[in-house]
């Protein structure tokens, strides 16, 4: 058959002609056909595993392929349900089932979890496989992520988000065969590696094995306490997401209704988040023009999301002094709460309960920080994710399109659409952009869009005319991306004012404490609902707030002040990736015992370090010793032509014997008799 | 291509990216082995394996420092590193006894009871499947899948001698002449 040059190539799905669209594989093109075949290892932001071997569909001329592996070509003809594949699909969840953990009714991913729901789809009514009985310990380390291995499939989902889109790899596949299973580094707990909390893999994970630590307990505890007064502020990006497990469309909002069901809930007053934020822009806008002025520590990096914050301080300590000192809107609020609360809604200052509602995992590392704890009293007690506010809400029996909306309690609840579109990558410049205007101009801004700072891609660059000066502005979203450019603003290749950072895609609307959703378009959407929510906001640049000027003048003072400084603004310093350990041979409760390294390197080893290790061994053992000596195995001093080395405490023994260890650890544990 | 990357600068004792604070000694450690080793590779990541390798040469196993410090110099992450180093059974993150016996554990052996073999082995030595060194670091007791000498089933290897058709008993027998023979020295 000749194809006419104008005419697009096609194929024939299920006898359907399907034209081709530059689509990258079959399984794209099935889902443009809406198809919905069933996947659990693509994701069409991710590289192609092709592991999990649901995706199959019947290709005539070369039988059952994995449709997320196969290119499209023209002329081909292919089946995406036959007897065969949906045999072959129910024996993948089938051996998928058989090394899971089923205890579904208790897992916070039920009715969202990828397995169960194709289980449903594809009929599963039992196990026809042996289960593994292998139980793992749960990892409750993070602030932020539990990791229940137990529930994991080896789909890689979370491996790969960590890997490629976030740049990190703080989890990945280890061991092999039967053992192989996901883990952070040395199979530590997750909370002792580099992960920064983004909760990425959290959201790609299509089981309950990742997902968000809930504080939903301790926020019943605290609203069942009559003694406590509990209040929320709640982040922009929650109120465009909220709805959706409603029935609502992503993007529709929904503030007036959760207002309203915070309240039913019991809490106390329910404030916004975006009034904080409207206070960063004023502070971060004066620390913006200040810098420029002097021409110092530019570019000016955003420090309001908390992954990146940690992001920087493993991977950037030498660009931590461009990180704004601002708090973040969260610990801003928090602070600024403590402050003025207590006195004006009359609550003793310890029966303060601050609870923020936030889209985001990070969140809730960030409450944790010690930057963020005065007199041992944190900024914000808990922070729940959307998901859990939407588990509370079903918990407390409210049935939410029933609800009439409020709206949110004074002075803390007031903003302007500046502080709404911090929930949306490129808001945070853009409100920031809208008071540098009128402060470099001195003339009133007309037109507060600045289009040029909105979009999707992941690294944007502008630079935006302000009268005679201009800010050269770029936007990232996705650690990935931050790497890149903060590789290239570190090594002098590229020169900013602002660079504003989010770490999860699309910003704050794409944190995974959102609502799980199928829809890849959400995302866009919640972006959408936001910038409506400004347009449809009277006031949009954050100094109109006057909410804001009356904090200043009764209680902040000076933008930049000293009391603004002391409440609003922080500072960041470097941290290790992961931290380390030595291997104990012999562990010691005491405080200060004697601390004997060997080496068994190969070297000491040949010259008699494991005779030198056994005898020191034994003789703490027939001497009692434990508690007071404890000896450790070590690899290689670099020390080897003296080998072999022992160390006690600091002190290295070359060509050690067990006599010459002895007579150090004698003199160590007697410190008076031991020349000074 | 990798072949021709720019001169890799030498890795510097300050670039330890684990050197703990506190401990003394360990502070003046310079991973002089790693860097050598590393800087011979260019610092490829693509040559991770040979890395390791010639690495567990010298330390006799891969501790978690040099594994970080490995996988820095790489530009690779600790998690990515580790996962390759529990995959290749040869590589061993714990260091191993002075005498290292493996026990056969393929077909053959299994069908001419190996397991208790290694049952007897373990009990004698207070080891188990996942303790698998003494702590006075004389012995490792580990299973291998076929050895190749199915004709001797079952087989067990202490350092490089073999000994064929074995029984628990006799196995035992073997791990007290050493430690008579140990003892003595
Ligand atoms: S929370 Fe983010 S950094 Fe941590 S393991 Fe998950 S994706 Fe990686
Ligand atoms: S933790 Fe979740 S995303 Fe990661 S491999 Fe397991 S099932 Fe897949
Ligand atoms: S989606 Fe194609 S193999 Fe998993
Ligand atoms: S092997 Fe012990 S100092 Fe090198």
């Amino acid at each position: 058959m000749e194809q006419k040059t104008d005419q697009k190539p096609t194929v024939l799905v299920d006898g359907r002609e399907v034209t081709i669209d530059g689509e990258r594989n079959l399984l794209e093109l099935c889902r443009k056909a809406n198809i919905d075949i069933p996947t659990f290892c693509y994701h069409s932001n991710l590289s192609v595993y092709g592991a999990c071997r649901l995706c199959l569909v019947d290709v005539k001329g070369r039988g059952v392929v994995t449709s997320c592996t196969t290119i499209p070509e023209a002329g081909m003809e292919f089946k995406t349900t036959t007897g065969e594949i949906r045999e072959m699909r129910k024996i993948a969840v089938e051996l998928l089932l058989a090394n899971h953990d089923m205890d579904c009714p208790t897992c916070p991913k039920s009715t969202t979890c990828k397995l169960q729901d194709l289980a449903r789809k594809l009929g599963v009514r039992e196990v026809r496989f042996r289960k593994t009985n292998r139980v793992e310990p749960i990892d409750r380390s993070s602030p932020s992520i539990e990791r229940n291995p137990n529930r994991c499939v080896l789909c890689g989902d979370c491996v790969r988000m960590c890997d490629e889109v976030q740049s990190i790899g703080a989890i990945d596949f280890a061991y092999r065969g039967s053992e192989c299973s996901v883990v952070p580094a040395f199979g530590k707990d997750l909370n002792t590696v580099e992960c920064v909390h983004c909760g990425q893999c959290v959201a790609v994970c299509p089981t309950g094995a990742l997902t968000p630590r809930s504080e939903i307990d301790a926020v019943w505890a605290d609203i069942d306490n009559p003694k406590k007064v509990v209040v929320a502020q709640v982040a922009p990006a929650v109120r465009v997401a909220f709805g959706e497990q409603f029935g609502l469309a992503p993007g529709a909002a929904a503030t007036g209704r959760m207002v309203a069901a915070l309240r039913r809930m019991g809490f106390d007053q329910v404030y916004d988040t975006s009034f904080a934020a409207d206070l960063t822009v004023i502070e971060e806008g004066h620390e913006l023009l200040g810098r420029m002025a002097s021409g110092e520590k530019l570019p000016i990096f955003t420090s309001c999301c908390p992954a990146w914050v940690k992001f920087s301080e493993q991977y950037f300590p030498e660009l931590l002094p461009n990180l704004s000192s601002c708090k973040s809107p969260q610990e801003m609020f928090g602070s600024l709460a403590r402050y003025i609360l207590p006195k004006q809604l009359g609550v003793a200052p310890e029966d303060l309960v601050i609870v923020s509602i936030m889209p985001c995992t990070a969140k809730k590392f960030e409450a944790k920080r010690p930057e963020f704890q005065h007199d041992n009293i944190p900024g914000v007690d808990h922070v729940l994710t959307t998901q859990e506010l939407i588990t509370m809400t079903d918990a407390a029996g409210l049935n939410f399109p029933s609800l009439e909306p409020e709206s949110f309690d004074m002075p803390l609840g007031f903003k302007t659409g500046a502080g709404v579109i911090f929930g949306s990558s490129g808001g945070v410049t853009e409100a920031v952009l809208r008071f540098a205007a009128e402060k470099v101009t001195g003339k009133p801004l007309t037109q507060v869009e600045f289009h040029e700072v909105r979009g999707n891609e992941g690294i944007r660059e502008a630079t935006v005319a302000l009268g005679e000066a201009s800010v050269r502005v770029a936007i990232v979203h996705g650690l990935a991306n931050a790497r890149a450019l903060a590789e290239r603003v570190r090594d002098g290749h590229a020169h900013y004012d602002v660079v504003e950072v989010m770490a999860c895609p699309g910003g704050c609307v794409g944190g995974a404490g959102q609502p799980v959703s199928n829809d890849p378009g959400a995302r866009a959407q919640r972006a959408k609902g936001l910038y409506e929510a400004d347009r449809t906001t009277d006031l949009h640049k954050s100094q109109d707030n006057p909410m804001i000027r009356e904090m200043y003048e009764t209680w902040l003072g000076e933008p930049g002040g000293p009391l603004a400084h002391e409440l609003l603004h922080t500072h960041y310093a470097s941290r290790k990736r992961i931290t380390d350990s030595d291997f104990t041979v012999l562990p010691s409760a005491e405080k200060r015992p004697v601390c004997v390294s060997v080496c068994v390197g190969t070297n000491c080893y040949l010259k008699g370090s494991q005779e030198i290790l056994s005898k020191v061994l034994n003789h703490v053992e027939t001497n009692h010793l434990h508690g007071a000596v404890e000896v450790k195995g070590t690899f290689c001093f670099e020390n080897c032509g003296q080998a072999p080395n022992v160390a006690v405490n600091n002190q290295l023994i070359e060509s050690a014997t067990f006599e010459k260890v002895m007579e150090a650890v004698n003199e160590a544990s007697c410190p008076a008799k031991s020349p000074a | 291509m990798n072949t021709a990357p720019a001169a890799p600068e030498a890795i510097t004792a300050t670039a330890a990216p684990s050197a703990p604070a506190e401990a003394g000694a360990e502070r003046t450690r310079k991973f002089e082995k790693c860097v050598e080793v590393l800087n011979r590779y260019h610092r490829n990541p693509a040559k991770l394996i040979p890395i390791l390798q010639e690495i567990q040469e010298s330390y006799r196993y891969l501790p978690e420092e040099v594994l970080v410090f490995v996988a820095t110099s790489v530009g690779l992450p600790p998690a990515r590193v580790f996962g390759v180093a529990t995959f290749y059974a040869h590589f061993t993150l714990k260091p191993k006894g002075k005498y290292v016996i493996r026990l056969c554990d393929g077909t053959a052996c299994h069908v001419r009871a190996s397991q208790p073999i290694l049952d007897a082995l373990r009990g004698r030595l207070s080891l188990t499947a996942t303790e698998q060194t003494t702590p006075d670091m004389l012995f490792t007791v580990e299973t291998v899948s076929c050895l190749g000498a199915c004709g001797l089933a079952p087989v067990v290897v202490i350092n490089e001698d073999v000994h064929g058709q074995m029984t628990p008993e006799t196995a035992v027998a073997l791990v007290d002449e050493i430690c008579t023979k140990e003892q003595g020295a």
